[in-house]
């Protein structure tokens, strides 16, 4: 927003809420309080080089970014770190890998005696995190299966009201000598090509939707007002190879099934009531 | 008949025994000795860390219990740091930065240098008996001493300890150890004193050992290299502008 990215040692970039929030200013000096790695209280002072918007309500309530070597000093933790964040080569979260790793680690590193000894913590397993992890899981599981379970009552139901509607047709079809084996497989080939060619039109729109959410995403920022963690004001969705083919289940096997389902009364027409019912 | 009602009195007595030590008395003795008007020391603090040990060494002014002020002498990080503490207020000095901080609400609750003292623990000046009330449970010899066993439960609120278990060596009316328990029950921190010496008239432990029981580590050892009562310390020291200088 104002000033410039820290030149060497000495400099650091405050977010602008909280150079606004302190009434410092690109230039001015600012002492860093905080504690050492022995737990001792640690003073250091910067000279703010510039300020700037993460977009990220976490991010621009108190960040300060600063020279690597500053902040060891400053903290008195030479070729020490805190955190070291890790990220899967995709740039996707998978929790069941995160733990197995963790475990791993854990095997191997864990000393329980020593403050020091590294700990390695999937999102699941970081307070709060943990339980947003597991939400969004259950959500997605929740949603998925709503949506599927939803959708192919609708698609039997409509499969089993087009052959119901079609009652007049197919007892015409049975008296002008149609075999009812003939009748219902043909009725069946027409539900599988209509079920077909909407599984593929309503994929194609579905994943259009879902191309334009994985490109431009959702704005959830006013959600995230107050939020101690750190997630992207916008969402996204994810187009996968499970995408291209899920909405064929709703799409053709219910409209399959209800057709058959209707089909079956096919096989309970008498012959020699059907000119009757067609009169009526 | 008289006679062995007697004799069962006495051995009655004898299995369960009377401690006729006034507690209020124990705890002004222990105050004659560890408090002072004034005092001038040189100290050592060695930090028993997991990983490794620091020792800081500093030297103190102190009037009575509400004016203190200390200067740290080394190592190099910590050299120049000063502390001043007035009534209830404390400030730090920081000479790589020449800034003074206010320690105040939950900064308190930091360790001093990292070690198993907090900044509540120095903060604390008023007297015992005014915060505690005390009553002698037991007896105990420890290192061929005979000890009191002392409980103090807190009579205010606002205190960091609410329960107190004292060991003060009986003849001396020093506290050897102690224990600083949470209201919940919890052991928070546990102090052993020892090295009493003979100062003036008074008996002070030259060695203490703070133990932090939530931290990992063997405590901080404190010791005095040198203290020196009633010595006129003036009155500049107690100011900020001393903290810079």
């Amino acid at each position: 927003m104002r000033g410039n990215l820290p030149a060497g040692r000495g400099e650091m970039i405050l977010s602008e809420a909280f150079s606004k929030k302190l009434g410092v200013d690109p230039g001015d000096e600012v002492t860093l309080i905080s504690s050492t790695m022995d737990g001792s209280m640690a003073f250091y002072n910067f000279i703010v080089s510039g300020t700037v918007l993460f977009g990220l309500e976490v991010l621009d309530r108190g960040t300060v970014i600063a020279d690597i070597d500053d902040i060891r000093t400053a903290l008195n933790m030479e070729n020490a770190a805190g955190e070291i964040a890790g990220f899967f080569k995709n740039g996707f979260y998978d929790d069941n890998k995160a733990l197995v790793m963790a475990a791993g680690f854990a095997s191997s590193f864990n000393n329980e005696n020593d403050d020091y000894s590294p700990v390695m913590k999937s999102l699941s397993n970081q307070g709060s995190l943990g339980l947003y992890v597991n939400m969004v899981e259950l959500w997605t599981i929740m949603i998925s299966m709503i949506f599927i379970i939803a959708m192919s009552l609708v698609l039997w139901n409509a499969g089993l009201l087009g052959g119901l509607r079609r009652y007049g047709e197919v007892g015409l079809r049975l008296a002008m000598g149609e075999e009812k084996g003939h009748v219902f497989r043909t009725m069946i080939y027409e539900a599988v090509m209509i079920g077909i060619a909407g599984s593929i039109a309503g994929t194609i729109i579905g994943l259009f939707f879902a191309w334009l959410i994985q490109k431009y995403g959702i704005n959830v920022s006013g959600m995230m007002e107050g939020s101690a963690v750190m997630i992207p004001s916008h969402i996204r969705a994810r187009i996968q190879p499970v995408d291209f083919y899920i909405g064929f289940i709703p799409g053709l096997i219910s409209t399959v099934i209800g057709t058959m389902l209707a089909g079956i009364g096919i096989y309970k027409r008498q012959t020699a009531k059907l000119f009757k019912e067609l009169e009526a | 008949m008289r006679r062995i009602f007697l004799i069962v009195i006495i051995a009655i007595s004898g299995l369960y025994p009377v401690h006729s030590q006034d507690p209020d008395e124990i705890l002004k003795r222990i105050e004659q000795n560890m408090s002072s008007d004034n005092r001038i020391f040189e100290s050592s603090m060695t930090i028993h860390g997991s990983r490794a040990s620091r020792t800081i060494t500093s030297r103190s002014y102190a009037v009575g219990d509400k004016q203190s002020f200390t200067e740290y002498l080394s190592p190099a990080r910590e050299q120049g740091t000063k502390m001043l503490k007035l009534e209830n207020q404390l400030w730090i000095y920081s000479p790589s930065t020449d800034r003074i901080i206010q320690i105040a609400g939950h900064m308190l609750r930091q360790s001093v240098m990292g070690s198993d003292l907090s900044y509540e623990d120095m903060m604390e000046d008023r007297k015992i008996t005014e915060i505690y009330s005390a009553i002698v449970t037991g007896d105990e010899i420890i290192d061929n001493r005979k000890t009191w066993i002392l409980e103090l439960t807190a009579k205010v609120s606002d205190v960091a300890y609410h329960k107190r278990k004292m060991w003060v060596d009986a003849e001396r009316y020093v506290p050897v150890r102690e224990e600083l328990y949470a209201k919940s029950g919890q052991l928070l921190k546990r102090t052993t004193l020892s090295e009493a010496e003979n100062i003036n008239g008074r008996w002070f432990p030259m060695k203490v050992v703070y133990k932090d029981m939530l931290k990992q580590g063997d405590g901080t050892e404190f010791r005095m290299t040198s203290i020196k009562f009633d010595q006129k310390i003036p009155d500049h020291i107690f100011t900020k502008a001393s903290l810079k200088q």
